[in-house]
Order: C-alpha cells, then sequence, then structure tokens
C-alpha cells in the first residue's frame, strides 16, 4: 500500500511537472503575438484619438475664445485659474492645486466645468506614468539572504527535577524534556532565505541548543513557479504532520509542544525528504499534501524501506465564517518504520501509525486582531505503535489530545490556557514495569500564561503547569523571552 | 488513496484551462477594491482581502485569502510594505505566478507616486517604519490620479480584449475625480493650517493636502501603542499648542484618542480612512466627502 501509493504520487507529479512545460511555452508564444498585435492596435487606436482630442480642442480654443470675449474680465480670469489649476492637477497631481480659497462659488463651478476639457488637452503632453525608479545599490552584498536570528532566555522554577521525568508509558525519543532549572537560553536559531533563481527559494534554519551544540533544524529548496497550484519542497524541513509540527517553536502558542508533540513525535518530527502540496482552485481553502522522509528520527529510526521509512499525507481545508471569525481543519497521517529505535537503552523495531486531527478557530472583533482576538486550537492524535520492544512483540493503541486557547484582551496582552492529557495502552506482561507500562498513571497537563508583547518581534511570558506527565507530578514556573530580529517572514494561520 | 491523486491531477488540468469571463482582482484593501470596479466595472470581479474595519498592518493570512489567491489574476494593492506581515505569506501559500512580485499580476500602487517620509536609515528601534517610505496614500485623493491612470493600463496589458473599456472608463473617472477634487480643496479651505492629533502616522498625505498641522502622533513610535506617561506628555503639550481635533482611523483602539478627547477637551473623530470605514463612505468619493465633512464639522464645535 505505502509503495503503491509513493510511486503514484511521484508518477502524478512527474506528469503535472513535464506536461505543462510544453504548453507553457506554447501559450507564452501565442501570448507574446496577441500582445504584439494588441501593441499595434492600440498605437493605432491611440493616434487616432489623438486626432480626434486635438481637433476637439482647437474647437474648443476656438469657442473659448469667442465667450471669453463676450465675457467680463472676472471670467477670464475664472477660466485661466481653472485652465492652470487643471493643468496643475493633471499634470503633477500630488503638487498642492491652488483654487483660491475666497473663490466666488461661481467661480469654482466654472473651474469644475472646465477640468475635464483641460484635462485631455494636458493628457496628450503627458508623459506615462511610471514606477519611480529606484536603483538599487550595485555591490558585493546585494544579493545576500535575509538573515533573522530568534533568541530565547528562560527562567525555569520546577518544584522536582524535571531532567529526571518521562512520560509515564512511553519510550519516548530523547527530545522532550523540558528547560533546565534557573536560567537557560534554550534554543537559539539563526535563519537564511533567499529566493535562488526564479523557480526556487532555499532555507536554511541552524539552530544551538542549550548545550552549544549546532543542529541543521531546516535545510530545504522551495519551487517558485510550479503551475497548477503545486508546489514542492525538497531537504530537511518540519513535517506538516499535526497542526504545529511545521512550526518552529517561537511561533508556538506555548512555550512548549503540547504533551502529545513530546509523547508521540518526540516534540517535532523533522527529517530529510520530500513535500509536495496542491491547492485546489476553489473558494474555500483546501490543500492536499504528501511527504516522504527517509525515517531516521523519532517515532522511525534506520531509515526503513531503502531510506524511505516514513510518509506522511495531509489535507487542510478551512474558510470564513463571517467578517470576524474563521476556521481551518486538518487531517494527517503518519506512518513510519522503526528498525532498533533507542528509548533509554531500550530498543524497538516496528511501525508507528499516527492520525491527527485538528481544529483551528480564530475570532476577532470586524476582523481585525489589534486590539483584542482569540485563537482555539484543539488535536486529537490517534496512534498505532505495533512490533518488538526489547524483543518482546507488542500491539498498542494509544491516544493523546490537547485543546488550547489563547485570549488577547487589550493591545500587547494576552492569557492563554492550556489542556492536554494522554492514554496509553496495556502492555504484555513481559513488558510489565518496563518504560511502556503506565502502571494505570494518565498523563496529563495543564498550563496558564500571560504573555506581553513589546512589539511584533519582542515577546515576553510567564507560566504556570501543573505536571502529571510523569509518575510524581511537578508544579513549573516558567519565565520565557523570545525576539526576533532581521528579515522574518510572518507566521502561518 | 490512488484514485484519489489521479481525481486530483485530472482536476488541475481540466480547471486551468477554461478562460475566465472577468478580471480576477485581489483588492489589499477596499480602497484599491473600489479604484478597481471604478475602472474596470462588470469587466472585473473584486475580492476585498481586507474591510475597513481592520488594520492593513495587521491582517491574519486566513485560509480564504490563500483561496482567493490562488485564483486571481491581479493583486492590488498599497504596496510600500504596508502588507509585508500578510500579503508575502499569502502569496507563498497560494502559489500564484501570475500574482508573484514582479509578475504584471502584481499592482503595488505606492510605486506610482513619490512617497513620503523615506527613512535615511533602517532601525526597529523607530518603531514599525516602511523602508519604502508612508504607504498611506489614499489619505490624498491626487495620489489616486496616478495610481488608476497604472491601474487602468495594467488591466489592459492583462485583459487586452477589453482595453477600450478600461480607457474609457478611466477617462470618465478622471474626469469625475478631477472635478471632485476642486470640489473637495474648496471644500476644505476652512481646514488649512488646523492643528490636529493624529493617532497613527497614516494622514500626512491629507495633512500636506489640506495644509492640517499635526500637534502629535498618539503612538510614541510608529506601531507602538501610548502608554499613560506618554499620553500625558501630549496632554501637556497640548496646554502649549492646542489642537482642534483627534483624528484615528476607524479600525484603531478609540481609547488614546478618547482619553485626549475627555481630558484636552476636543473632539475625537474616527475617519473612515478608507471605503467601508464608516457607513457613509460607500465609495472613493463619499470616503472624502464624509472626511471632509467630518472634520468640517468638528472645526465648528
Amino acid at each position: 500500500m505505502n509503495n503503491k501509493l509513493i510511486a503514484a504520487a511521484l508518477c502524478a507529479g512527474v506528469s503535472l511537472v513535464a506536461l505543462p512545460a510544453s504548453a507553457d511555452q506554447v501559450s507564452d508564444l501565442s501570448a507574446l503575438h496577441a500582445q504584439m498585435l494588441q501593441m499595434q492596435k492600440d498605437y493605432a487606436a491611440r493616434m487616432a484619438a489623438l486626432e480626434k482630442r486635438l481637433a476637439k480642442a482647437e474647437a474648443e480654443a476656438r469657442a473659448a475664445k469667442q465667450s471669453a470675449s463676450a465675457a467680463s474680465t472676472t471670467a477670464k480670469s475664472a477660466v485661466a485659474t481653472a485652465k492652470a489649476t487643471a493643468v496643475k492637477l493633471a499634470a503633477v497631481p500630488p503638487l498642492p492645486a491652488t483654487t483660491p480659497a475666497s473663490a466666488p462659488a461661481t467661480v469654482l463651478t466654472e473651474v469644475a466645468s472646465q477640468v475635464p476639457t483641460t484635462d485631455q488637452t494636458a493628457a496628450m503632453v503627458e508623459p506615462p506614468a511610471a514606477p519611480m525608479p529606484t536603483t538599487p545599490p550595485s555591490s558585493l552584498n546585494t544579493f545576500n539572504p535575509g538573515i533573522a536570528a530568534v533568541l530565547n532566555g528562560f527562567y525555569f522554577a520546577a518544584s522536582r527535577d524535571p531532567a529526571t521525568g518521562r512520560i509515564a508509558g512511553i519510550a519516548s525519543g530523547n527530545d522532550i524534556s523540558l528547560q533546565p532549572r534557573g536560567f537557560s537560553i534554550g534554543e537559539s536559531e539563526v535563519s537564511f532565505t533567499a529566493n535562488i533563481d526564479p523557480f526556487m527559494s532555499g532555507f536554511l534554519d541552524i539552530s544551538f541548543q542549550n548545550d552549544n551544540t549546532p543542529a541543521v533544524e531546516e535545510a530545504y529548496i522551495l519551487s517558485k513557479d510550479l503551475p497548477y497550484g503545486l508546489t514542492l519542497k525538497g531537504g530537511r524541513f518540519l513535517s506538516a504532520i499535526g497542526y504545529i509540527n511545521e512550526r518552529h517553536a517561537h511561533d508556538w502558542l506555548f512555550s512548549d509542544a503540547p504533551l502529545p508533540y513530546r509523547a508521540f513525535l518526540n516534540n517535532q518530527y523533522g527529517d530529510d525528504g520530500l513535500q509536495v502540496r496542491w491547492l485546489a482552485p476553489t473558494d474555500q481553502f483546501l490543500e492536499f499534501g504528501a511527504e516522504v522522509f527517509r525515517g531516521d528520527s523519532y517515532p522511525a529510526a534506520g531509515s526503513r524501506n531503502a531510506g524511505a521509512g516514513t510518509f506522511t499525507a495531509f489535507v487542510n481545508t478551512g474558510n470564513d465564517i463571517n467578517d470576524s471569525s474563521s476556521w481551518l481543519a486538518k487531517a494527517s497521517y503518519l506512518h513510519s518504520e522503526a528498525r532498533n529505535r533507542d528509548s533509554n537503552g531500550h530498543l524497538f523495531s516496528g511501525s508507528t501509525q499516527l492520525g491527527v486531527l485538528s481544529g483551528v478557530y480564530k475570532w476577532a472583533p470586524g476582523g481585525n486582531p489589534t486590539v483584542s482576538n482569540l485563537t482555539m486550537t484543539t488535536e486529537l492524535f490517534l496512534d498505532r505503535q505495533a512490533g518488538f520492544y526489547d524483543g518482546v512483540r507488542l500491539s498498542q493503541d494509544r491516544w493523546g489530545g490537547y485543546i488550547q486557547g489563547m485570549y488577547q484582551f487589550m493591545p500587547r496582552w494576552s492569557v492563554g490556557l492550556r489542556y492536554a492529557q494522554l492514554s496509553t495502552a496495556p502492555v504484555p506482561i513481559a513488558l510489565n514495569a518496563s518504560d511502556l507500562d503506565d502502571l494505570g498513571h494518565a498523563s496529563r497537563a495543564s498550563t496558564a500564561m500571560l504573555e506581553f508583547d513589546t512589539s511584533e518581534f519582542g515577546r515576553f511570558r510567564a507560566s504556570y503547569t501543573h505536571d502529571e506527565a510523569g509518575f510524581k507530578p511537578i508544579d513549573e514556573v516558567l519565565l520565557q523571552y523570545t525576539v526576533i530580529y532581521g528579515p522574518h517572514g510572518a507566521h502561518r494561520y | 488513496m490512488k484514485k484519489l491523486i489521479l481525481g486530483a491531477a485530472l482536476a488541475t488540468f481540466s480547471l486551468a484551462s477554461p478562460a475566465y469571463a472577468n478580471l480576477s482582482v485581489f483588492a489589499c484593501e477596499p480602497e484599491w477594491g473600489a479604484l478597481s470596479t471604478e475602472l474596470g466595472g462588470d469587466k472585473v470581479s473584486v475580492y476585498n482581502a481586507t474591510t475597513g474595519q481592520q488594520d492593513p498592518h495587521q491582517i491574519q493570512a486566513r485560509p480564504s485569502l490563500i483561496s482567493k489567491a490562488r485564483q486571481a489574476d491581479i493583486t492590488v494593492c498599497d504596496g510600500a510594505e504596508l502588507e509585508i506581515g500578510w500579503l508575502p505569506l499569502i502569496l507563498q501559500q497560494a502559489n500564484n505566478s501570475k500574482i508573484a512580485p514582479n509578475q504584471p499580476g502584481a499592482f503595488d500602487a505606492s510605486s506610482f507616486v513619490p512617497l513620503l517620509e523615506q527613512p535615511v536609515s533602517y532601525d526597529r528601534a523607530l518603531g514599525d517604519i516602511h523602508a519604502a517610505g508612508n504607504p498611506h496614500i489614499q489619505t490624498d485623493p491626487r495620489m489616486i490620479l496616478p495610481v488608476a491612470k497604472a491601474l487602468a493600463a495594467r488591466f489592459a496589458q492583462l485583459d487586452p480584449g477589453n482595453a477600450a473599456v478600461y480607457q474609457s472608463r478611466l477617462a470618465d473617472f478622471t474626469k469625475r475625480w478631477s472635478a471632485a477634487i476642486v470640489k473637495w480643496t474648496a471644500m476644505a479651505a476652512p481646514l488649512k493650517g488646523t492643528p490636529i492629533i493624529v493617532q497613527h502616522h497614516s494622514w500626512i498625505y491629507m495633512e500636506r493636502w489640506l495644509g492640517l498641522t499635526e500637534v502629535a502622533p498618539l503612538e510614541p513610535k510608529p506601531g507602538v501603542p501610548p502608554s499613560s506617561g506618554y499620553l500625558a506628555q501630549v496632554l501637556q503639550k497640548l496646554q502649549g499648542s492646542p489642537a482642534k481635533f483627534a483624528i484615528r482611523a476607524a479600525y484603531e483602539d478609540d481609547r488614546p484618542s478618547l482619553f485626549i478627547s475627555e481630558h484636552a477637551g476636543i473632539p475625537a473623530l474616527a475617519l473612515p480612512y478608507t471605503v467601508g470605514g464608516n457607513d457613509q463612505a460607500k465609495d472613493l468619493f463619499s470616503l472624502y466627502d464624509n472626511t471632509l465633512s467630518m472634520m468640517l464639522g468638528a472645526l465648528k464645535k
């Protein structure tokens, strides 16, 4: 099933990419031809129009002369003012039009009625409006990529050392631990992005962990000009599984990933692979996508299937309810294969299937989020893990979910609440008291958070979490700042 | 699943071929939507991405916007980085090469008029500055004419079959608009030299047009909401150089200007700022009619 699907997706991709190329060239040529013909026609039409206008203007000038001689000197000066005003208006519109404030009403009507004629006359001599030439400075760094940095700082207090804690009943990845107690800077990121050529752009994001290890978080190329609403992404990137997975941590509404992401995706699933997206040409937002990954990071391991150990598929849809409210819904599916996945010294080989249903609702009065706005997010994770854990065969159906709300109650100030829960599954007797045994404990965590934004680039947070992810509850207080500087793209819906 | 992919592939081919009857316009702000309608009439179908009640700096990149951009033939936007917080993301997700930057289908109104407040240095410490200059050009009706001219030409370029229609509608609009400018200029004569308070630097083009004098903005720096300390400073400044009224755009937080209004005893006006900013500003013409009559009304108080 997997192989077939991948093959079908690849075929579809190839045919979609290959065919339009030739069609495009033909249509380009014919478009060019049509354009040339049109230019010719336009030119002839314009000349004819010009001649007509000239004749009309001459006639009007004669008429004006006659009426002017008959009229009083006031009328004459009124016409002159009108013409001067109109010429000024037409030729250099942004310059102030100097109609005297004391001008009598009759003069003003005169002015108004004179404008069109004079305007047409003026239009004849007016050069075509062109964009103001902006000469880019020519130097070695002209084509430098946009470089942005994201910095974090934490102060973390916890009633128990969370470093020893883990999620009950989950043989997790190695990236789920919380901040260390005390001060730390967490993860710092530097990203480089630019267009490579007319057809691709590139994105590189290097993160530095608290312990100074640099890591290539993302390094991908993104297609720019594929027809039919198709987008291809290749390289190392964050998977589109779930709603928040493909967002960098600084773009999350809370300081850490919700519990199901920590349990099932080791915080966030990123790997080396290929993604295709297709946006349907419908009024309702409807997007389909699929990904193939190497399968080297949790829940995958060991690059199974000849280096295509993970695949995902997802569909996104959304719309406005009215000016104030909008929504997004997503269904996504991940299948991954693992060989000797190491969790805390224990090995798992087998497959993981994960389905995620996501819903997002946003509200802002009149669609204007400046003063107040609300974002509600909920996701449900359904997971099946089947294979061998330390050589013992097992098949587990697990689920997890969270719901969170974030409300900006005045400019710059927001509050957030989140509740997350997990449900693991019974284990074979041979695995009693192993990491997979939850000993009847249901993991959950509740978080309350207050946020203050200095601007869209600076943010301070204070949050309190009652964390029952492990067997013993921990009370945690987290103070955090996050800043972004340098050209940084806007964040997704 | 396989069927679905095949079906999707077929759907793309069948949907891509038919020529649209109308130019599909994605207008970033209502004023440019209104101008598109003036110039295109029934030859264009206009989708307004934002309303007069929304801050064009801060729009959420909603799914509906992505779908509309996917199908657009042209975006008609202010440009000058006004939409930098949301449009690039929409364009990236919509992946519509017709409206990609620098394509004929990407129309930026502000590139056809000279902009004020072009910064000499770029530093975020200065607040939300726009690198290209102040983008709020539609507060001066004289800025509309060069934009209209360029837009009609752009419509004609994208839809040569209706070039004559766009040209004649442009001529008609220019005639009516020029007459209206003359009318407004005369109407607004009493406003010349009037000292005012503004919420955000959205009005500098109108201030230049009408000769208004800005006493102070209600933001310490562009895009930074005022603290009570800053508002106290403004009140103090008002004692030395009093203003006649305080203006804000309809979409802006009313609290700062109401505070000033209450403590300095001057009217606070929520000007429409764009088409649809209030019930009276139904189109471009009534936008300025209403803006001027509100300010003239406040002057009499």
